[in-house]
């Protein structure tokens, strides 16, 4: 629904600056084939025009005119041989003009395409937070398809439509200035007439669109909750509901092609009146011609046959523009939103401490290598120029944080926690307690307003945050796979990852049984993301994926009891097996987690509210005592 | 393929008579411009002084003259005028016409499809899977709507053109004629070739393009996990991979399209050579009483209508072409018959909430091998509240969606009220049977529109009361807006467990016999969850209540609890009975007993 939001035409400032920035791709990353390409429009229209003039100077004037010389089948022979080159570099021309601009306009688009995802991944997080995957889809889907069907299709038409009318009207000039001038002043209220029906046609064009829009979204909806329509014997309401909204796209969108429709005939005859006037007009110049005095040379049969066919080629390219135009505002509608989040800023990273393989040295202090120890630590270069190093632990603190997503609203308050290497933490507390806000900024998805957080001992903003994201493991709730085999899933935790490896994470997480059972055990293929695997083999992926990438910390977030109760039990013990030995965050559902961790804090509305393991909370009486008693189960 | 565009056809009603005029319209539109260059090439004889004849030299109008006779030239020219305008005017009629056709019929098959639709069991609807009905009512039919409007005028204006310009330059000289003869079916045939042959590199390239936009669309959701493993670069390298195949593609299949226009040059250059060198040879051999100028130049301008008629030949193919598969697809949802459908003679009346399954067998039609229920024999005495477990995939779905007859038992029968379901009239049957279903939506509106999707004629105390129950006027309250709150599609602006009790107070406006809550409190904390079937109990004690739950505690309570695993029913009886007697039951008892849980009230 939210596409019908979006403005479907742009501007005349977005209009200039999209182009101008389309125009800069393909000057500054096809030079070679976009001249060139301009250049053989050039021939192609000078030997259509070369035609033209042909016909009328040559062959009605010369030709016809002395028909009766003897050797004039020759003298024409040697004419259509010289025209006959001509005409083969206007084909020639022509299509390495349409195969050029092609090239270009698909090159361009790859390299629009390319960089609009690869800017996309380096966006911070709050940009994919704040707007729905629709709207972010709709980029690539919508906009980056309009402007390809403008690009590929309109632009070249439209290009060659421009440079056909100048190549005729120099043309018409050097045949004869004073026909070319009628010609000009003819095109004139025509030119008129196209741009009022343009603009006019384009408003209708904006409300089809509209309500195309609209009537979609319905469909969509309604399709989508079909099953609750059935339920609800609510069939009549919906189809009253889409006949209105579809009469309405009837009547719009008829009201959208006529107009369009009526320009076409129009043009196409504005040009045959022009003919027809110009004929007239020719004829009674040529009669009174002997009283023109010096323009007497200017005037021919021939000339008025050239410029027959010249005031053709001189209208049809407006009424081409004219098809055109819509589109082309269309796209750079898209394109506007397309440059839009090309120039959305970048997730900013100036963290300088960074993560190495390192060795022990005979005191127990880690020592930079090159090769895979398995072993961690932070290179910590301070501004002395003297480099330290510190084992990767695990040890994370927060520091009196406050956080707010925007910064007129806090949601975190004075938030001060420290977790020892291999200790777990679980965070319980009401929906929006702040629990995965929490959990956000360990990883610096979202950075802190107020206070510290630090990892190792180290502030985490001087890590860089590939590796400090590196360093901690995560597995979500919302299970996210990806299109690919399970094998390459398991994988995207560790890239170089053995097959054996990959077995043994699968085994650390309780998925090897399941997995062994699919069609192709690990080489099966997961189609749309995994949706043909329930939710808990999902996580159990999930939950493999994070251990083959063996992180000394890991951000759990437990999932609600959307699964049922025997795959529930698997992913557990899948979960327990990884955290063992490692710092976790846990986001707790379940009350065995939650009764196993070393501390559990409790939060309420942005705050740790109390803090303690189990029985020390219990025994305290506050909320936790009450969430403890009002949900455990009582046999 | 014709079959297909009979069906469609079938679509027009109203707007027939639309297409008839628009085809009327466009024959003398084509007359007027096809009469055009002749009238020119009289033009250009009345300057030179040659003789112009209609057609045939024996038809003279105007004799030869030594110079320019002005009256002649202004007599002609005003005929020409008035055939402009003649082709003006049924130009505007022409298109007219067709806007008016190729909307309607877009109009007609949305609403013929829409309305099947609805007519359609969820077996109809399973078929064909929900997104593949959206993309039929979308995408295809704007394909097709697209398609006519571009071929109602062009299918008919370019055989014209061409059949009439060929007729025309044949009785001017059949010896000129036989070069456009000669030559256009061979550029015809390239230009077909050239679209057959790049049909199917767009088609893969669409394809592909699913692919790119699966690829994003992962990469969107999945945006954490990209993050959190640091894995953008190989996300690029995957996207660019498929970026560069659609690039390469893309390319060669232009590189095919690039030959369309240098082909149609190619045949009205050749021709203009050929005409111009025939046409002098004739004039030299024969005089130019044989060939006037005005008659070469005519030549030389239908040479252009008759690439522009080829021109929009290839254009109707390849849009035909494309659009095949959407009509294809557009018909084969118009010609589904819906399978579930009131019997004759329908009982309209459901005595009471006893439900009995009898021998019962089903499958879905899409794996006609695998019954999904067996053997499945239960009677439920009306006013009971029966409580479901088993694991994902046991079928307790499957099982409830029988009592409203949202799919049909493949063998045994599902009485209601002591009748077969299949006896009684679908509507009032669905009236006596609420369903919350697991995968429940809420559609954009207010709070109160929805609600009143139980009951058009609910009163404002009804829907109160409804909610009180339901445990949602609490919330609902708590909007500034109240009951006027507008829902986002879909209901995205409430939490879960707000849309599960929405839904729920939903169904019970309909005041149903039977409520089936399948797993509509997953969200929903255990104290209110508790709280809703405590009222439920008390407040609609004569109401026959099925709860499909996870959670055991939600079905702890109920009169009997039937354990459902693989499509059977293994075990039933009340909580205290299964424990003792029930290894699955006990085992559910037991994990969630160890691990409880430790969700909070939203």
């Amino acid at each position: 629904m939210s596409q019908t939001k979006r403005p479907i035409m742009a501007d005349k400032g977005q209009m200039k600056s999209a182009i101008k920035r389309i125009l800069g791709y393909e000057v500054k990353y096809f030079p070679v084939p976009f001249f060139l390409s301009l250049f053989c429009v050039i021939v192609s229209c000078i030997s259509n025009a070369a035609n033209s003039m042909f016909i009328g100077t040559i062959f009605v004037d010369d030709i016809l005119a002395n028909i009766s010389d003897p050797d004039i089948l020759s003298r024409l022979a040697m004419y259509l041989g010289i025209m006959a080159g001509i005409y083969l570099c206007g084909i020639v021309s022509i299509y390495f003009y349409n195969f050029l601009m092609s090239k270009v306009a698909q090159g361009t688009q790859k390299k629009i395409r390319d960089e609009l995802f690869e800017h996309m991944q380096t966006l911070p997080l709050s940009y994919f937070d704040t707007r729905t995957r629709g709207d972010i889809m709709s980029v690539y889907t919508n906009d980056v398809d309009t402007l390809r069907e403008a690009m590929s299709r309109a632009w070249p038409m439209l290009v060659s439509a421009t440079f056909s009318i100048i190549v005729v009207g120099v043309m018409m000039f050097i045949t004869n200035w004073m026909l070319a001038i009628i010609v000009i002043l003819l095109t004139i209220p025509m030119f008129f007439f196209t741009k009022a029906v343009t603009k006019s046609s384009g408003k209708y064009f904006v409300k089809q669109q509209i309500s195309l829009g609209k009537t979609n979204g319905y469909v969509e909806e309604m399709i989508n909750g079909q099953k609750v329509v059935k339920v609800f014997n609510h069939e009549e309401e919906a189809i009253a509901g889409f006949n209105v909204l579809n009469d309405k796209l009837c009547e719009e969108s008829t009201k959208a092609n006529r107009y369009s429709n009526v320009l076409m005939p129009v043009i196409n005859q504005a040009g045959t009146l022009q003919y027809i006037i110009l004929g007239i007009i020719a004829s009674v110049l040529l009669v009174y011609k002997d009283n023109l005095g010096s323009f007497e040379a200017m005037f021919s049969v021939g000339t008025v046959v050239s410029f027959l066919m010249y005031s053709k080629s001189f209208t049809q390219p407006i009424g081409v523009l004219s098809q055109q135009i819509n589109l082309i505002v269309m796209a750079v509608a898209g394109a506007t939103r397309i440059f839009e989040m090309i120039d959305t800023p970048s997730e900013v990273d100036d963290g300088y401490v960074t993560l190495v393989n390192a060795k022990e040295d005979e005191n127990g202090n880690p020592v930079e290598v090159s090769e895979r120890t398995g072993k961690w630590a932070w290179k910590h270069p301070h501004e002395t120029g003297e480099v330290t190093y510190t084992w990767l632990r695990g040890r994370v603190t927060f520091d009196d944080v406050d956080f707010g997503y925007v910064p007129e609203k806090i949601v975190l308050h004075n938030v001060t926690l420290y977790a020892e290497p291999g200790q777990k933490v679980a965070f319980v507390g009401p929906t929006g307690a702040g629990k995965t806000t929490i959990t956000n900024l360990i990883n610096r998805f979202y950075d802190i307003a107020d206070g510290k957080v630090r990892y190792d001992e180290i502030n985490i903003n001087k890590i860089k945050k590939a590796d400090l994201r590196r360093s901690l493991g995560m597995v979500l709730q919302d299970t996210e796979l990806f299109t690919g085999t399970v094998k390459d899933n398991i994988k995207f935790g560790k890239l170089d990852a053995t097959d054996e490896e990959v077995i043994e994470a699968a085994k650390l997480a309780n998925a090897h049984t399941f997995i062994s059972n699919l069609p192709n055990g690990y080489d099966t293929m997961l189609e749309k993301a995994g949706g043909n695997l329930s939710q808990g083999q999902r996580q159990l992926i999930a939950i493999a994926r994070a251990a083959i990438s063996n992180p000394p910390a890991m951000i759990l977030d437990e999932a609600t009891s959307s699964i049922d109760s025997r795959t529930e039990e698997m992913v557990q013990k899948g979960m327990d097996a990884i955290m063992k030995g490692r710092t976790v965050f846990v986001i707790a559902h379940r009350l065995s987690t939650v009764k196993n961790s070393d501390v559990i804090m409790v939060l309420d509305q942005g705050s740790i509210i109390e803090r303690g393991s189990h029985d020390q909370l219990i025994a305290m009486g506050g909320k936790y005592y009450q969430l403890y008693t009002g949900n455990a189960m009582k046999k | 393929m014709l079959k297909t565009i009979n069906e469609l056809n079938k679509q027009l009603g109203k707007y027939k008579k639309d297409i008839l005029l628009t085809w009327f319209f466009c024959v003398i539109e084509t007359m007027c411009e096809i009469a055009v260059p002749t009238l020119t090439g009289w033009l250009v004889n009345l300057i030179k002084g040659e003789a112009v004849c209609f057609f045939s030299e024996s038809i003279v109008i105007w004799g030869p003259s030594t110079e320019i006779n002005l009256s002649r030239v202004f007599i002609l020219g005003g005929i020409m005028i008035l055939t402009a305008v003649l082709a003006i005017i049924t130009g505007i009629l022409a298109g007219w016409f067709a806007a008016n056709a190729a909307c309607g019929i877009g109009h007609n098959i949305r609403k013929s499809m829409y309305e099947k639709i609805q007519k359609y069991s969820f077996n109809n609807v399973d078929k064909f899977s929900t997104s593949s009905i959206v993309t039929r009512m979308t995408t295809d039919i704007t394909n097709v709507q697209f398609a006519y409007q571009m071929t109602i005028r062009a299918s008919l204006r370019a055989p014209l053109l061409l059949v009439f310009a060929m007729t025309i330059a044949f009785i001017k000289s059949w010896q000129l004629a036989l070069v456009f003869l000669c030559l256009t079916p061979v550029v015809g045939f390239f230009l077909l070739f050239i679209a057959n042959r790049v049909h199917p590199t767009f088609v893969q390239i669409f394809n592909t393009y699913d692919h790119l936009n699966q690829e994003i669309q992962e990469d969107v959701a999945g945006i954490r996990v990209v993050k959190a493993f640091d894995r953008q670069k190989e996300q690029n390298e995957k996207f660019s991979k498929v970026s560069l195949f659609i690039y390469k593609k893309f390319v060669k299949a232009e590189a095919m399209i690039a030959f369309n226009s240098p082909l149609l040059q190619l045949l009205s250059y050749t021709s203009s050579i050929l005409i111009c060198f025939l046409g002098a040879t004739l004039i030299k051999k024969y005089g130019d009483s044989f060939l006037t100028t005005g008659d070469l130049t005519s030549l030389l301008t239908y040479v252009f209508q008759i690439m522009f008629a080829l021109m929009l030949l290839s254009m109707v193919y390849v849009q035909v072409i494309i659009a095949r598969n959407s009509a294809e697809r557009i018909v084969a949802v118009l010609k589904e018959e819906p399978d579930i459908v009131s019997p004759e003679n329908a009982i309209t009346e459901i005595p009471n909430g006893e439900v009995i399954f009898d021998n019962v067998n089903f499958h879905y039609f899409s794996n006609p091998d695998h019954n999904v229920l067996k053997n499945i024999n239960v009677t439920i005495p009306t006013g009971s509240t029966v409580g479901i477990v088993g694991s994902t995939g046991s079928s307790k779905t499957s099982l409830l969606n029988l009592i409203a007859r949202l799919y049909d038992a493949s063998e045994g029968e599902v009485k209601v009220g002591g009748h077969n379901v299949k006896e009684y009239d679908l509507t009032a049957l669905r009236d006596s049977v609420a369903v919350v279903l697991q995968k429940n939506v809420l559609f954009t509106g207010t709070i109160k529109e929805n609600l009143l999707w139980g009951n058009k004629d609910a009163t404002d105390e009804e829907i109160a009361k409804a909610c009180d129950m339901a445990c949602a006027s609490e919330f609902i309250n708590r909007f500034p807006d109240k009951y006027d709150t507008m829902l986002d599609e879909g209901g995205t602006n409430v939490s879960g467990g707000q849309r599960q009790r929405l839904c729920i107070a939903r169904a019970l406006l309909k005041n149903p016999k039977i409520l089936i809550l399948d797993d509509s409190t997953s969200a929903v904390d255990t104290h209110t969850d508790a709280t809703i079937r405590g009222y439920l109990k008390n407040e609609k004690p004569e109401v026959t209540k099925f709860i499909v739950a996870e959670r055991v505690l939600s079905v702890k309570d109920c009169d009997i609890i039937l354990v459902m695993d693989e499509g059977e029913i293994v075990a039933k009886g009340t909580s205290e009975e299964l424990y003792s007697s029930c290894q699955i039951y006990k085992e559910l008892v037991d994990t969630q007993l160890g691990g409880g849980d430790f969700d909070v009230a939203n």
